[in-house]
């Protein structure tokens, strides 16, 4: 089933990690396989914020992979090497788990193709984002649990959106959670509620594009459909227009990136989606209680129609 | 809903012959028979008094509670209920197989007013995915917009939405009226089986796809037509039906219903007419 939520502040900045734990916790009846946020914080744009994980979650329910988390070191320590050699020079670094880690990195170059295709090499490493505002929190268990967690109920900024996963076309993973990274751009994610029924054929043509799928789950495939689409000179907003043909089965979707947010429902609205709109906030979530835990008083809601693209800037 | 006291009584269909198979478990049907009324009770009907009313604050109640609680202030009597800050939950209202006068003050979610028989309700507020769906009979007002599959399978009573819409309304309608004031989506009517809907703004794409029976009115634009759905001819009486019905509804007063359109199936299926099992048999 799952659930998303989403929210933009348009002109000033809000608590969005505690917003948005609100919402996924309302909905966490929909899926608490897994959680997942994408949180846009205030940042001062400098740096890049590289989100990655050099395992998976083992101790609690993986069903990926058994490992000794000992590797993770060494896999870390491969992490730092190759950031040597593409010149990206680690500013902070935060080992929030053992298998999760948070650097804030230094590195001129734009493309992040060849830098994300080295650090990936790594057997089992996996950049969940890579921005200048964008980070990529997921992790096994319901909203709180993540939350609590990684503490990113202080996380301060102007969007987010996040994912209640119940798992059913892939594992109860890390690689499978949501948001996915739209790799290999800087500051896009998406999370997604539905199925998708001609992944296979589309991740294959991708493939031969070079672009990188990292799970099975074929939610992944809108983050580098849409990817693919602005590599090729595409806004955001025409990607999404086009995945709505390209893309076939039911779905609803977010996508965030530094300064905006969208959605786009499939030509058949088979997927729920309920949309608050005002002139500094919007807020949206796959049940209206979604809503209801950043805005309780009583207010107009609405459920966008079928093939609805909408974009909103910060 | 009606439970049988004396499992041991045939009922007129199958002293006709119907149903002669021996049925076990849940899927055992039981035939009402008007001629053994008395063998048959109802669970959640009381006699209520329309001038008996009392709020109910369900802020802090889980649905369930809310829900043991309007049954319990109906057992009590009260015939007006208001319900304070229903704040989205789903599932509230649901099986009231009562007359009664609900009020909700705010908005529900998911599956409000599920699966009533015979309450009259006004929602000052929206309504999340399933708005009353099963209904049976009452009358069900909504002050502001509607989810999805808004009268899923209703077959009876009134159901009427001042706002819009979303996808699928009146999915597998059964009987009733559906009156959406905004806008509807896709699949509007989608194998729609009986009943009538009327929609006076626009609708979505693929209008009254599949349906078997019943009849659509629409008032503005139709993104496209569904298999099976065709136009027919606004009739005078239509006009009249629907002035009537459009002002009980206390909505379009001024609606020019003459320039609407009327939409049925253009297609009989080989295996289905619109007659009631017990019917059928009669007209046989």
């Amino acid at each position: 089933m799952c659930g998303i939520a989403g929210l933009i502040h348009r002109g000033k900045s809000s608590n969005v990690g505690s917003e948005l734990q609100g919402m996924l916790q309302a909905l966490k009846h929909r899926g608490e396989d897994s959680t997942g946020y994408a949180l846009y914080g205030d940042t001062d744009g400098k740096n890049f914020i590289m989100r990655f994980k050099v395992g998976e979650n083992v101790g609690e329910g993986s069903s990926s992979i058994m490992e000794d988390v000992s590797v993770y070191d060494e896999r870390k320590k491969v992490v730092d090497q190759y950031l040597s050699e593409l010149g990206a020079k680690i500013i902070k670094e935060e080992r929030v788990l053992p298998y999760s880690l948070r650097y804030e990195i230094s590195y001129d170059k734009k493309d992040l193709l060849e830098f994300s295709q080295k650090i990936e090499s790594i057997p089992e490493v996996e950049i969940l984002s890579m921005g200048k505002s964008l980070e990529v929190i997921k992790d096994l268990g319901n909203a709180k649990m993540v939350c609590d967690r990684y503490g990113l109920d202080k996380v301060v900024g102007t969007h987010a959106i996040g994912h209640a996963r119940m798992a059913t076309e892939s594992g109860v993973d890390i690689k499978s959670a949501h948001p996915f990274w739209g790799y290999p751009f800087s500051d896009v994610s998406v999370v997604h509620n539905g199925q998708l029924t001609n992944y296979w054929n589309n991740r294959r043509l991708l493939e031969n594009k070079g672009m990188r799928f990292m799970s099975e789950c074929d939610s992944e495939l809108i983050a580098v459909y849409i990817a693919q689409k602005m590599r090729e000179g595409a806004s955001l907003e025409e990607g999404m227009k086009a995945s709505l043909t390209g893309l076939d089965g039911v779905f609803t979707y977010f996508v965030a990136t530094k300064d905006s947010l969208g959605m786009a429902k499939d030509t058949m609205a088979a997927k729920p989606l309920v949309l608050y709109e005002s002139d500094d906030l919007v807020a949206m979530g796959s049940e209206e209680i979604a809503i209801r835990s950043v805005l309780p008083q009583e207010i107009d809601t609405y459920d966008p129609y079928d093939g609805e693209v909408k974009v909103w800037q910060i | 809903m009606a439970n049988i006291k004396n499992p041991e009584t045939k009922t007129k269909a199958q002293s006709m012959g119907m149903h002669t198979e021996v049925l076990t478990g849940r899927t055992q049907q039981k035939f009402f028979n008007p001629d053994e009324a008395e063998n048959f009770y109802y669970f959640g009907t009381y006699d209520v008094d329309f001038n008996k009313r009392t709020d109910l604050d369900v802020k802090d109640m889980t649905a369930p509670e809310a829900n043991k609680e309007i049954d319990n202030l109906m057992s009590q009597g009260y015939g007006t209920i208001v319900i304070k800050n229903p704040q989205g939950k789903h599932s509230l209202g649901v099986g009231i197989l009562n007359k009664l006068n609900l009020i909700f003050e705010g908005s529900l979610g998911y599956f409000g007013m599920g699966s009533c028989d015979g309450p009259t309700v006004r929602i000052n507020g929206r309504v999340g995915w399933s708005c009353a769906e099963n209904l049976m009979a009452g009358k069900v007002v909504i002050g502001k917009n509607a989810g999805s599959c808004f009268g899923a399978a209703v077959r009876g009573g009134d159901l009427i939405c001042k706002g819009s819409v979303g996808a699928r309304t009146g999915i597998d309608m059964k009987g009733g009226t559906i009156i959406v004031g905004g806008d509807a989506g896709a699949f509007t009517g989608f194998m729609m089986q009986r009943g009538r809907i009327i929609i006076l703004g626009d609708v979505g794409i693929n209008l009254g796809d599949s349906m078997y029976d019943g009849t659509i009115f629409i008032g503005g634009k139709i993104g496209s037509y569904g298999s099976d759905a065709v136009d027919a001819e606004l009739t005078k009486n239509d006009q009249d039906w629907l002035k009537r019905k459009l002002k009980v509804a206390e909505i379009g007063e001024n609606f020019d219903v003459s320039k609407m359109k009327k939409i049925v199936a253009g297609k009989k299926l080989w295996n289905y007419d619109n007659l009631e099992p017990h019917e059928k048999k009669g007209a046989i």
